[in-house]
């Protein structure tokens, strides 16, 4: 069964236009989901109804195999991570606090409480020494940073993030972005992320959800929604900046042809690529160079295969 | 003046059982009154920040008696309640509870509704909400509201022996019918006194409190 199932879900503020217009989509175990549309499009909307802070008029939504009705809100919500716009840090209470909220609001030791806020900050990537500051004493990224150590807390399976990456510099959000992708890969949470900006919503979703008006409009892979679009509105929508994003998160190593499954090897005194750098940069490196294809070299600089345009196709007809 | 001030001092020194019993009841009837005020005053701000409808009659009609002069109330009060203490104390709290409520629910309406929807979005109760986020975050102001609160209480103290209670107002409404100027003034000095010291005390917990919240000391 999947972890979220929404079945017929529609919403409508004073009977009047639906902003979630009969809905049905379901997300499993381990995806990193972003959603992302024109304002208005209802993204939020969905995201808040997944832990009950917008009630919806018809249809289903059920988490962990279980109804939204008949869950304890309070409780519901405790399980999933929360993590909005500008954060919504407490500004009355330490970086420690903050982060240890949740367990707090559960009960836990104190002392469960220091032990876990001390581990997440590391996860995130701040010192230890912030636990006891304040956050108008943080910088945005940082103060970012704890509100994903804030939602991990209670050790959530499924965490919400509405536009978290809104309100800081582009060379932070690059940062942060890079960081949330390794979380998730290593953290294996079920992440549902709402988005504005198509580079994020490509660059981090395992699954991309793209709305308007209230539907869903495509739901699929990046190869999916960037190379098969379903509709004109998709393609309108995701226009060549998204392809962009897509080859500036593609990695050699997802692509490239180890010499294993190379038939014929080519000469090894060609220009070279590493296997962490993206397709943007071989690309780069390949017109520049004037050449067909680049040399894939791993960490300990060894040649292990061979870089070419046409990897990257068989990678989208997966 | 300085005759009139030595006066005044002599006064102090012959008369100072009768200034300290005084100002022991004035003390006393402010506490009572500022006790019930912050009650009374906080939990219908907590109330009318909760339910928003209610804000503006509320308010108006705080609003409204607020404007009305104490005089005339307490001349109302000695129609209704007769003269002493309990009419003395009805009107210091009736017009103590403007600041009271006006500033918490201020307080609590201005907090920011990204910090309340995280709170909530995080499975935070309603009565949780209210004290670990809403009263902590309001604190400042609602302190702000409380001291403008007590020095007016202990200042309109003063007039409150006009319907027959004790305090400090005795011996300044004894010093104007027997035409003694030095207890009048004698009365008021401690009225003053009284009330700055308070204000400064409250206002170095205000700032602390500002300061934990805000990180600021401003405004």
């Amino acid at each position: 069964m999947s972890l979220l199932t929404f079945t017929d879900v529609s919403k409508s503020y004073d009977n009047q236009v639906r902003v979630i217009d009969r809905l049905s989509f379901s997300i499993e175990k381990g995806e990193f989901i972003t959603l992302i549309g024109p304002s208005g499009c209802g993204k939020t909307t969905l995201l808040k109804m997944i832990n009950g802070l917008i009630p919806f008029d018809e249809g289903e939504i059920s988490v962990k195999d279980r109804s939204l009705a008949d869950w304890d809100l309070i409780k519901l919500r405790r399980e999933i991570g929360y993590v909005i716009q500008q954060i919504g840090l407490f500004p009355h209470m330490t970086i420690e606090k903050n982060i240890g909220y949740v367990l707090s609001l559960l009960g836990r030791d104190p002392e469960d409480q220091r032990e876990k806020a001390k581990e997440l900050i590391k996860l995130v990537g701040l010192d230890a020494g912030y636990l006891s500051r304040y956050p108008r004493e943080l910088s945005g990224g940082q103060k970012q940073r704890v509100g994903v150590a804030r939602a991990l807390a209670a050790d959530p399976d499924i965490i919400l993030m509405d536009e978290p990456f809104g309100a800081v510099d582009d060379i932070t959000r690059k940062v942060l972005q890079d960081e949330m992708k390794a979380l998730h890969q290593k953290l294996k949470k079920t992440i549902v992320f709402v988005t504005h900006d198509i580079e994020e919503a490509i660059k981090l979703g395992t699954r991309i959800v793209l709305m308007d008006q209230g539907k869903i409009v495509q739901a699929g892979t990046k190869e999916e929604m960037l190379f098969s679009p379903a509709t004109e509105f998709t393609k309108r929508f995701l226009g060549s900046k998204s392809f962009n994003a897509y080859l500036g998160q593609l990695a050699i190593e997802e692509v490239y042809r180890p010499y294993d499954q190379l038939i014929n090897k080519v000469s090894l005194d060609k220009e070279r690529i590493f296997i962490k750098d993206t397709a943007m940069e071989g690309i780069r490196k390949m017109i520049k160079e004037n050449l067909q294809s680049l040399v894939v070299i791993n960490e300990e600089d060894q040649a292990v295969g061979e870089f070419q345009l046409q990897d990257i196709q068989q990678k989208i007809q997966l | 003046m300085i005759q009139f001030m030595r006066n005044v001092g002599n006064l102090y020194r012959d008369r100072s059982e009768f200034f300290i019993r005084l100002t022991m009841e004035h003390i006393y009837l402010s506490f009572i009154a500022i006790v019930l005020i912050a009650i009374i005053g906080i939990t219908i701000g907590i109330t009318i920040a909760k339910y928003r409808k209610l804000a503006e009659p509320v308010l108006s009609v705080v609003n409204f008696i607020y404007t009305i002069p104490s005089i005339a109330l307490f001349g109302i009060l000695v129609a209704v309640t007769g003269i002493g203490n309990r009419s003395a104390l009805i009107a210091l709290v009736v017009y103590g509870m403007l600041p009271m409520i006006r500033n918490t629910y201020v307080a609590i309406s201005e907090i920011d509704d990204l910090i309340i929807e995280s709170a909530i979005g995080m499975g935070t109760t309603g009565k949780q909400l209210l004290l670990r986020i809403q009263l902590p975050l309001a604190l400042p102001v609602i302190i702000a509201g409380f001291r403008i609160m007590v020095v007016m209480t202990i200042a309109l103290g003063g007039i409150a022996s006009f319907i027959g209670a004790g305090g400090l107002g005795v011996a300044i409404w004894r010093g104007i019918t027997t035409s003694f100027p030095e207890m009048t003034v004698a009365g008021s000095l401690l009225v003053a006194l009284l009330a700055i010291v308070v204000d400064l005390v409250l206002g170095f917990i205000e700032k602390i409190a500002r300061k934990k919240v805000l990180g600021t000391v401003k405004n």
